[in-house]
């Protein structure tokens, strides 16, 4: 078992309000995963600046000094910004560039997103802990996806928690287990470049994906392609720079329901998620069909 | 108080489950209050579940897992939709959804009707054994999996593998069945069969026409193990 929730914000004057409405509904599903929580959030930063969300173990990290040294080496001005175990680096570049270069110069460095709007929050513990140590009730933005873990397949590590990141701006969270990831696994980065951290079966399927992107696919082509390649029990929710999808294996065993109203369009594991957000009294409710990819937005 | 009806209102967003539960199953004693009506359910798991006596139930709102579980002569309506397993292992009464219902509604239940406004999800009615299904929209796949005794009346579609290694329950659909499990095989529509569907649509409220529907059972070749089978395990 495990707990996702996805959150689009179609009217944008309600933006503002992102991380007030998305806290209770992850919050909710801290039942359904308390080992660790995640949370993806799509800041609509008017800058076009590539942004890097950071993790290391030591609390009083010298952020300050990587952002130093990657300003010299990439020629251009970086500036960091420490929110509680995390740190944003911001600067004027490709977010690949800055990736690359922190995973090489500083493996002990944890990369958790890569992108110019997506910041990833994720840490061992329950749900209301975590959105509180990084503020994620007073966060704006457009869209938000969340993950409560209760860990299958691998450890409960800060790393293994969701949501996965893998190309830019690109995120996924999981309810489920692939069955086929060791081979994927080995096959993307063998033969195809995709690099993975971790041991974790999702951080797969965040990695097709991305290889999907990269061919050219748009995210509902990638999806439509992973429910032949991803072998295994899954409800997906995905976000993109401009958009959202959800899509459940074939067999359906993970549970999800979607509701939507002229203001938003959420998603979760049970309806108990959705129940105070509001409006929620007049939205459509249903419950995505088996094997059907869902998105909104540009995505 | 003799005879009088009274209602009783339980508040799930003051009282927290148990306490409503422990409620209507009136454990603390019995009384005549015959009427409750449950109001901020949202979504709560388990909700009206293991009640044992003829008493009328409102839900106001959706439910999550396990509504209506193992119900025994209460009359119980969601207004809403009702999450995954409502009305599992029911043994008499009734429950009526008024929404939609999500996965494996229905699933093990030995009595009662459980009567669905909209449509159901995937592995509706899986292992019934002698409660009566009536849907009044379509359903997913895999529904009636091994189901053994009782009915399944689908007024609109329904998903694949519709009744796979079924004993033998009877489904009857007005729609299309998108594919049928192994061994299930369609029947013959006799008057009989018309008229217990007739019986079932009247009880559910659904004035489709029963001519309009096939039946489907058992073809009854998984009974027994054939030994020429045996190169297959």
């Amino acid at each position: 078992m495990c707990g996702i929730v996805g959150l689009y914000i179609k009217n944008k004057d309600q933006r503002s309000r992102l991380g007030q409405l998305f806290r209770p509904m992850l919050s909710e599903m801290t039942d359904r995963g308390p080992d660790s929580a995640g949370i993806a959030v799509y800041r609509e930063d008017s800058s076009t600046d590539g942004k890097l969300t950071l993790y290391h173990d030591n609390p009083d990290f010298h952020w300050h000094v990587i952002a130093d040294e990657m300003e010299s080496a990439l020629k251009t001005p970086v500036t960091e910004e420490r929110i509680a175990s995390h740190a944003i680096l911001r600067a004027a570049t490709d977010p690949s560039k800055m990736r690359e270069w922190i995973d090489k110069t500083h493996p002990e460095i944890r990369v958790m997103s890569a992108g110019r709007v997506l910041e990833i929050y994720k840490e061992v513990g329950l749900a209301d802990a975590v959105m509180e140590r990084f503020g994620v009730p007073q966060m704006a933005g457009s869209h938000a996806v969340g993950h409560t873990r209760m860990a299958t397949e691998s450890a409960v590590t800060t790393e293994g928690a969701h949501p996965f990141n893998t190309g830019n701006d690109l995120c996924l969270v999981h309810n489920g287990s692939l069955s086929n990831h060791n081979r994927l696994r080995e096959w993307l980065r063998d033969k195809r470049g995709i690099p993975f951290k971790t041991e974790n079966d999702t951080e797969v399927a965040a990695g097709y994906l991305t290889w999907r992107l990269n061919e050219g696919a748009s995210i509902k082509e990638a999806l439509e392609a992973g429910i032949k390649d991803l072998d295994g029990f899954y409800t997906f929710a995905v976000g993109t720079a401009d958009g959202f999808s959800v899509l459940r294996d074939p067999i359906a065993c993970k549970p999800a329901v979607i509701a939507e109203t002229d203001d938003w369009v959420a998603m979760s594991s049970e309806f108990r998620a959705l129940a105070d957000l509001p409006g929620v009294d007049k939205a459509t409710i249903w419950e995505p069909k088996p094997g059907t990819v869902y998105t909104w937005g540009t995505a | 108080m003799g005879d009088r009806v009274t209602m009783e209102i339980l508040d799930l967003g003051k009282d927290d489950l148990r306490t409503i539960n422990r409620r209507l199953q009136k454990r603390d004693g019995e009384d005549n209050v015959s009427d409750f009506e449950v109001i901020n359910p949202k979504g709560s798991h388990a909700l009206a579940c293991g009640l044992m006596h003829p008493i009328n139930v409102t839900i106001k709102g959706h439910t999550g897992y396990y509504c209506a579980g193992m119900n025994k002569e209460a009359n119980i309506t969601v207004e809403g939709n009702a999450g995954p397993g409502v009305a599992e292992n029911m043994m008499s009464g009734k429950v009526h959804i008024k929404g939609n219902a999500s996965q494996y509604a229905g699933a093990t239940s030995h009595g009662g009707l459980l009567v669905i406004d909209g449509d159901a999800s995937s592995r509706c009615g899986i292992s019934l054994k002698g409660c009566d299904i009536v849907v009044k929209g379509s359903i997913g796949h895999l529904a009636a999996f091994m189901a053994q005794a009782g009915h399944l009346v689908v007024c609109g579609d329904t998903g694949a593998d519709l009744g796979d290694s079924i004993y033998e329950a009877e489904i009857f659909v007005k729609g299309k069945v998108e594919s049928l499990g192994t061994d299930c095989e369609e029947k013959e529509m006799n008057d009989e069969r018309r008229a217990v569907l007739a019986d079932l649509l009247n009880k559910a409220g659904a004035d489709d026409d029963p001519a309009d529907f096939r039946c489907y059972g058992s073809g009854r070749n998984l009974y027994h193990f054939k030994i020429d089978n045996a190169g297959s395990y």
